[in-house]
């Protein structure tokens, strides 16, 4: 019985706390390695788009980074939930340390779709379906922040966040299906599991530099939360023994 | 198996050198800082908390000290 794995064990700060400290390096070491066979393959290899040229090579961080904006806050609103039914501690810090690194990736959705659309469409913003739900998938992350640092008690401050994570989801399948439910200025979709409207390569080269984004998104996420856990335990023994232990 | 004849013509993009850098350079730049941000937080954090518990166990000893000298 003393074996037995418990998922319960690792859901605690303490335990995750090392273990996330431990993974970081293979984390960032793995975005590193995926991140170069995707430009290797996007930026080098890939062929020339027969109706956007070389500028289509902007898809190569636009797709990953609007990919890991959207699943991020599905992770986030997850974390919630969990959060908001079993009261757990772990959920809240996991959500905190995920909404920066989130807002950035809605960011570089919207600034790299801003670069991609001026030659393309002639115009660097236009209010079309994606674009909008995107902008407002922005705002909720800035909202979030914004609401949980001006809440100084750590627990109203996940509720509170955890409600607007919760009712800001809907936005979610809005941003995915807006360019099959409205006519758009915005192209579709590029990948989808029956047939794919790219070369091999190009594919190839925008899957590497996702699971690039991913792990980095994953290691960062984990270096903030080790500090949030800190900063939360504060007057708990692991806290205080890892402090005495000389952390760094 | 390489695309492109030449260095410049990389840097060109074929006319959308502006654009597609402006992309990259960005990614690059959020990619590189975010996690330095992270880093020097941490060690802020840290030091702070570790200020804040030496005060505390400080304030502690000397209230002791208070309560055997009575």
């Amino acid at each position: 019985m003393k074996d037995r794995f418990n998922l319960y064990k690792y859901a605690s700060p303490a335990t995750f706390y090392p273990l996330a400290g431990a993974l970081i390096p293979y984390f960032a070491a793995v975005a590193v390695v995926f991140g170069l066979a995707g430009l290797y393959l996007g930026m080098l290899v890939a062929p020339t788009d027969f109706q956007q040229g070389e500028g289509y090579r902007i898809i190569f961080i636009h797709v990953p980074a609007s990919w890991m904006s959207m699943f991020i806050y599905l992770v986030m609103a997850f974390w919630a939930a969990i959060g908001l039914a079993f009261n757990t501690r772990l959920s809240g810090m996991m959500a905190q340390a995920l909404a920066p690194t989130g807002a950035l990736m809605a960011f570089l959705s919207l600034w790299t779709g801003a670069l991609w659309g001026k030659p393309m469409w002639g115009a660097w913003w236009v209010w079309d379906a994606r674009l909008t739900s995107e902008l407002i998938l922005l705002f909720l992350y800035i909202g979030y922040m914004a609401l949980t640092a001006a809440i100084d008690d750590a627990k109203r401050a996940d509720k509170a966040g955890g409600l607007l994570l919760l009712v800001g989801v809907v936005n979610i399948p809005i941003i995915y299906f807006s360019v099959k439910w409205w006519n758009t200025l915005h192209q579709g979709s590029s990948v989808n599991l029956t047939k794919s409207s790219m070369a091999e390569t190009m594919l190839w080269g925008m899957l590497l530099m996702a699971m690039c984004f991913w792990m980095y998104s994953i290691a960062v996420a984990f270096m903030r939360v080790r500090t949030i856990m800190l900063e939360r335990e504060r007057h708990t023994d692991w806290v205080k023994t890892i402090l005495a232990g000389g952390e760094k | 198996m390489i695309h492109w004849n030449s260095f410049a013509d990389f840097l060109h993009m074929g006319g959308y050198g502006f654009y597609v850098w402006g992309s990259f350079g960005a990614t690059a730049l959020i990619m590189l800082v975010e996690p330095i941000v992270v880093a020097r937080n941490r060690k802020a954090t840290i030091a702070r908390l570790k200020r804040q518990m030496r005060a505390e166990l400080n304030a502690h000893s000397r209230a002791e000290n208070r309560n055997t000298a009575e």
